[in-house]
């Protein structure tokens, strides 16, 4: 009887309908207001590149060109020569961040944690040529981000 | 001297139904076609008479390019071919390589892996059925299924570092251990899934519209379904008990306990079934797993293939070299050739990798379940209206990116 019923009662719509209603009324709102509310960022997180230096503002690269060899995407280019002082620095490290799948193999290959993927995922630029990131601009990253990422480090060291 | 050609001409029958039909485009850029498909439709009226589907319009050359990139560097691309289920293909990479280098991944790293692809599979399903659903004119689901979504992805993110992109599981292991307390919020999300999943079921299973547009289309008969290559829902839904978990075990399926849900019909809407009880079996698999985690290390101790620790890296000169030899010219695999597959949340997800003892790939071709299943869609369109091609194509659950590699 409730089977020959059923399909006139539209029963099995109301059922959508009231469910649908309480999801609207009474379950709390899960969207988040997203340029003043984020959501939550792992310390394992790859985002945008930084170069690293030590805390007495040296740059801890030294030009073994790793992260070079191992991008998957050749999106890094690296060239080196002895500074003055005779230690061996890059004078150039370009990433093009158009090309950069981050994969994060960069960062796991870098065997003095100078480079790393940090926790920053808002860079989207107007133009394509701010994407070709230099040395400099890499560098400024990591003063700008050093905090974040030297915690998000510690936090992951014994797990590495 | 053309010879008795238009003797030939007037031999063959002419059809003159075929000048009522008319030929459309559906896609590239439709948002039914789910990605970049092209579908050209030779419609009578709103009847389907063929349905030719164009691809290629993803084709990055994948299998070229691992040819050219170490095993190491070669297994981001594979979270890029299905890219709503990447760590199952790293899964299969993974075994494949390590079945040419004769060795397996550790206790528990196999426990993590089963973990994160019975995540995966949770993942794509929701964005399947929500997405077809979607199609079919339910909005819903989709806005529901894509919270649920996004939490999973959260634990993605803790745990690699990527919410889509993962780069986790390697040949050897995993990259590195669970964080702490990841294990306990996977049991805790596990726990309330299901609600999702019961209200999902309100919403779709009974309701009339649902069934309306998806009891019935595109039907395809178990033994159809075998000899056109399906795999995954696609052929359970038609009756086909065929679970790759099941039937060749690996990383220690056979010591978890579940079901392979079959359809009865092989219909659109006998998949929806297929795969929504697919979602409670995987979460089941998670619970065990959870359940039963063993300690250890999650990658393989052999330094010639899973880097050192960074601390010994720091310390000991022959964890140096062994870390730069990793990343610069990776390892190299004894020559040989094997075809590994896995049970993919699509079906079948297969790599036939041939080495020749050097440290790149000689030949990686991958089998993807979505070509399989799309080549169908002229058999399972046929006489259908316009409209139920798109219920089709969303029941498929076709990806691009492991179509067109």
């Amino acid at each position: 009887m409730t089977r020959l019923l059923r399909p006139f009662l539209l029963s099995e719509i109301f059922k959508g309908l009231i469910l649908t209603l309480k999801y609207a009324f009474f379950v709390p709102r899960v969207t988040i207001n997203y340029p003043n509310e984020k959501g939550p960022l792992s310390p394992r997180f790859r985002g945008e590149h930084a170069l690293r230096r030590y805390p007495n503002g040296e740059e801890r690269c030294i030009a073994c060109k790793l992260c070079e060899a191992v991008c998957p995407a050749q999106a890094i280019t690296i060239e080196a020569e002895p500074r003055d002082d005779g230690s061996r620095r890059t004078t150039r490290y370009d990433i093009d961040m158009t090309k950069c799948i981050y994969c994060g193999l960069c960062a796991e290959a870098c065997p003095v944690d100078a480079i790393v993927e940090g926790p920053n995922f808002e860079f989207a630029t107007q133009t394509r040529e701010e994407l070709f990131y230099d040395k400099q601009r890499l560098l400024d990253n990591g003063d700008r981000w050093e905090a974040q990422i030297a915690a998000n480090l510690e936090n992951e060291a014994k797990y590495r | 001297m053309q010879p008795q050609r238009t003797e030939i001409e007037t031999e063959i029958p002419v059809d003159h139904s075929g000048l009522n039909t008319y030929t459309m485009n559906l896609g590239p850029q439709h948002p039914a076609a789910h990605g970049v498909l092209r579908l050209i439709l030779e419609l009578d009226g709103e009847v389907v008479e063929r349905a030719d589907p164009h691809i290629g319009l993803l084709h990055r050359g994948t299998e070229k390019l691992i040819e050219h990139k170490t095993y190491l560097q070669a297994l981001p691309y594979f979270d890029r071919l299905d890219y709503v289920s990447p760590m199952n293909q790293e899964h299969c990479f993974a075994l494949a390589v390590e079945k040419l280098l004769g060795i397996t991944a550790p206790p528990r790293a196999q426990a993590i892996r089963v973990l994160f692809c019975e995540l995966t599979r949770i993942l794509n399903h929701i964005l399947n059925i929500t997405t077809f659903a979607l199609d079919i004119g339910a909005i819903t689901p989709a806005l529901w299924g894509f919270e649920e979504r996004e939490k999973g992805m959260e634990f993605y993110d803790r745990v690699c570092g990527a919410r889509l992109h993962a780069n986790y599981v390697r040949p050897g292991g995993v990259l590195y251990d669970l964080p702490d307390g990841l294990t306990a919020d996977l049991a805790r999300w596990v726990e309330g899934f299901p609600k999702f999943l019961n209200d999902l079921d309100s919403l779709l299973t009974d309701n009339r519209i649902f069934k309306q547009r998806t009891v019935d289309i595109g039907v395809v008969s178990a033994q159809e379904a075998i000899s056109r290559g399906f795999s995954g829902p696609m052929l359970r839904g038609s009756g086909v008990a065929w679970d790759l978990r099941k039937s060749q075990p690996y990383d220690g399926y056979e010591k978890y306990d579940f079901d392979i849900p079959v359809g009865k019909t092989g219909d659109c809407y006998a998949r929806y079934l297929v795969r929504m009880e697919e979602m409670r079996q995987s979460l089941s698999i998670m619970k065990q797993v959870l359940d039963s985690l063993p300690t250890g290390p999650v990658k393989s101790d052999d330094f010639k293939i899973s880097p050192p620790p960074r601390a010994e890296m720091k310390r000991s000169m022959e964890a140096l070299i062994h870390h730069f030899k990793l990343f610069t010219e990776g390892y190299h695999v004894p020559a040989g050739e094997t075809y590994t597959a896995v049970e993919a949340p699509k079906g079948e997800f297969g790599v036939y990798l041939v080495s020749d003892g050097t440290n790149r790939p000689w030949r990686c071709r991958i089998r993807a379940p979505g070509f399989a299943h799309l080549q169908a869609m002229d058999f399972m369109s046929k006489g259908h209206m316009l409209a139920d091609t798109v219920a089709i194509i969303g029941s498929m659950d076709v990806v691009f990116g492991e179509i067109d590699r």
